[in-house]
């Protein structure tokens, strides 16, 4: 039953420390075989320090890390079916391209001809075989990178590790090989654990997210949960923008917490359990979920003023102070439906939100 | 002129940059030029000719001059190919070896020997090898010239192996190698221009090495410099000149050879 397979990478209760200093605090997670799986988190993390160990590259202080129900923390690197995309792609600057792709094959034992073989394989499939036997050095960045993909992939891994391969890309490449990265992912059926800080390319590409800070896993999830879905504050405020203000809880009803954010106005959205009457706790709001409007059409509205209105290109981001105290950011769409939501800088305006998009958040 | 070039000049700079040049280089080429000389004179040019350097080889000195350069080229090549290995052992400790204590400690340890006087150096090698009772010979010049060697073959290669980031060898490790494997198939080629550089330079030092040698060397054994030190002495032949000039010549291959194999970049 495949149900009943072990895990791809099962981390258990891993802990890192480097002399006083802990870099990892006590992580315990399980990724699935052909998985998309990132690591989602600002530098300092923690992210590569979990990637790295489970390459081979660091020792696990605690814990341990099992790869298809086999622990392999203690083996080194060569030891172990996990291969991985360098962020500097580190290719072998003095060998062919054809060559570096092979390396890991003619380790593994291969004849000098069988690995090139397979490595030329492995650049049809990443489209790069008429540069078979150039130095790596006079490829483009893009190509480059394909080259390190098409290494790592060569030997056939168990698990693929990517520590922030499309950080050196520009943004147009960047998002043709997220897209790519998939698509490949996808074909070789190899489960991909992606380190990177960009929540963007993170809710791109990844079947589940594992949100990180100081060393902790904040959220386990799919893009949408963690979006819409955040469990605390930091999650809430990394992965895209918000407004989080701070209010205090009225009263509980049905479900429903009527939120107090003085001046006499109040904000409802779903309870949390254990969040009872006069805690004190966050509102989040997404940007997009906020729209403007001159009178109150129904319900919960918050009067305010637009301090300024942003250009960005695809939205226009309105910055209104509310007469309550709060400012909040509101995004509409830079189209003809959205430009009758736009009112000019200093316009007296009612905030309106849609439905359920306040999300409650304790610290 | 340059656009530029006027607002970062200072006014006497170029002559003074010219009078040391002149004075740095007006010396060799008055030998070099006086080596063709065909004269015994060493100050008047009496026409062109080759027979100084026919004296070298086939001249009275030339059995002397032949064993000297023997004895040169033999300690040179030994000394810089024993003080190559040491300092690229040295190197991958103090690169790769991560964080040790004493760390700064050796660094200066390996390199001081390039600033100590010379002459304290050869004094204090002098008086070991009388402390420890070692005849001096062929083998106390040469041990002496690996001692003094491994700092300058040091230099080209830690610079070398510090252009190396840590992630190749971490790369091919991934990629199932072993760590000789990495070492050997990654590592070393990647480092290979810092070590022909730092050979080149340990050589050349060791080829032109005088006080040291002249300290440590026994009676009756002697390299280059010091056989054209004794030379002198009972006045300055011309085919002291074509031996100078050959040096010279030869000094100039090795040293520009050396600059070029560290510039060349093995990812091109």
């Amino acid at each position: 039953m495949s149900s009943e397979r072990p895990a791809a990478i099962d981390v258990r209760d891993a802990v890192k420390r480097y002399g006083d200093f802990t870099a990892l605090k006590t992580i315990s997670l399980s990724i699935q075989d052909n998985e998309f799986f990132t690591l989602l988190g600002p530098s300092g993390c923690g992210k590569t320090t979990l990637l790295r160990m489970i390459a081979g590259f660091e020792d696990v202080t605690e814990g341990a890390i099992y790869l298809h129900g086999k622990e392999i923390a203690k083996l080194p690197p060569n030891k172990r079916p996990v291969n991985t995309v360098f962020q500097n792609y580190a290719l072998f600057p003095h060998l062919s391209v054809l060559d570096n792709v092979g390396f890991g094959l003619e380790m593994l034992g291969r004849s000098r001809t069988q690995a090139r073989a397979r490595a030329g394989e492995m650049l049809e499939l990443v489209q790069l075989s008429q540069f078979a036997h150039r130095k790596p050095a006079q490829l483009s960045g893009g190509q480059q990178q394909r080259v390190a993909l098409a290494r790592a992939l060569a030997p056939q891994p168990k698990v693929l590790l990517l520590d922030e391969p499309l950080s050196a890309l520009d943004l147009k490449l960047r998002k043709a090989m997220q897209i790519e990265l998939k698509h490949l992912q996808r074909e070789t059926g190899i489960t991909f654990i992606f380190v990177t800080h960009d929540q963007e390319e993170a809710l791109t590409m990844s079947d589940r997210i594992a949100v990180m800070s100081s060393g902790e896993l904040q959220q386990l999830g799919n893009a949408r949960d963690i979006y819409e879905h955040p469990r605390n504050m930091f999650v809430a405020d990394f992965i895209g923008e918000t407004n989080l203000l701070a209010v205090t809880v009225d009263r509980i009803e049905a479900g429903r917490a009527q939120c107090h954010l003085g001046g006499g106005q109040s904000l409802g959205c779903d309870a949390v359990e254990g969040v009872g009457a006069g805690a004190k706790v966050h509102l989040s709001i997404r940007p997009e979920r906020l729209f403007l409007t001159d009178t109150t059409p129904e319900g919960e509205g918050l009067t305010g003023r637009v301090v300024e209105n942003i250009y960005i290109g695809t939205d226009i981001a309105s910055l209104v102070d509310l007469d309550v105290g709060f400012r909040v950011t509101i995004r509409t769409s830079n189209s003809e439906r959205g430009a009758k939501r736009l009112f000019e800088p200093g316009a007296q305006v009612v905030v309106n939100m849609e439905q359920g998009a306040a999300r409650l958040l304790v610290d | 002129m340059r656009v530029g070039a006027d607002r970062f000049a200072f006014p006497g700079f170029r002559t003074l940059t010219f009078l040391c040049l002149f004075i740095l280089y007006a010396p060799l080429l008055v030998v070099t030029v006086y080596s063709f000389n065909d004269s015994r004179s060493i100050t008047t040019w009496e026409g062109f000719s080759l027979r100084w350097y026919v004296d070298v080889f086939v001249g009275p000195d030339s059995a002397k001059f032949k064993s000297a350069a023997f004895n040169s080229f033999s300690i040179a090549l030994i000394a810089a190919s024993v003080a190559t290995a040491v300092a690229t052992s040295a190197a991958l400790a103090m690169v790769r070896g991560g964080r040790f204590k004493l760390r700064t400690a050796t660094f200066g340890l390996i390199s001081l020997p390039i600033l100590v006087p010379e002459i304290v150096t050869a004094v204090a090698i002098l008086i070991f090898f009388n402390t420890i009772g070692f005849t001096r010979g062929y083998m106390t010049i040469l041990i002496a010239h690996i001692a003094f060697c491994i700092p300058f073959a040091y230099l080209p290669i830690s610079a070398r192996m510090q252009g190396i980031e840590g992630s190749f060898e971490q790369a091919a490790m991934d990629l199932y190698a072993t760590r000789a494997q990495a070492f050997r198939r990654i590592l070393l080629p990647m480092m290979m221009p810092g070590i022909f550089a730092g050979f080149l330079l340990a050589f050349i030092i060791s080829l032109d090495d005088f006080i040291i040698t002249n300290f440590v060397k026994g009676a009756g054994v002697e390299t280059l410099p010091t056989a054209i030190f004794g030379s002198v002495k009972q006045g300055i032949r011309p085919n002291i000149m074509a031996i100078s000039t050959m040096l010279l010549a030869f000094s100039t291959v090795i040293v520009t050879l050396s600059w070029f194999i560290s510039r060349i970049d093995r990812t091109k």
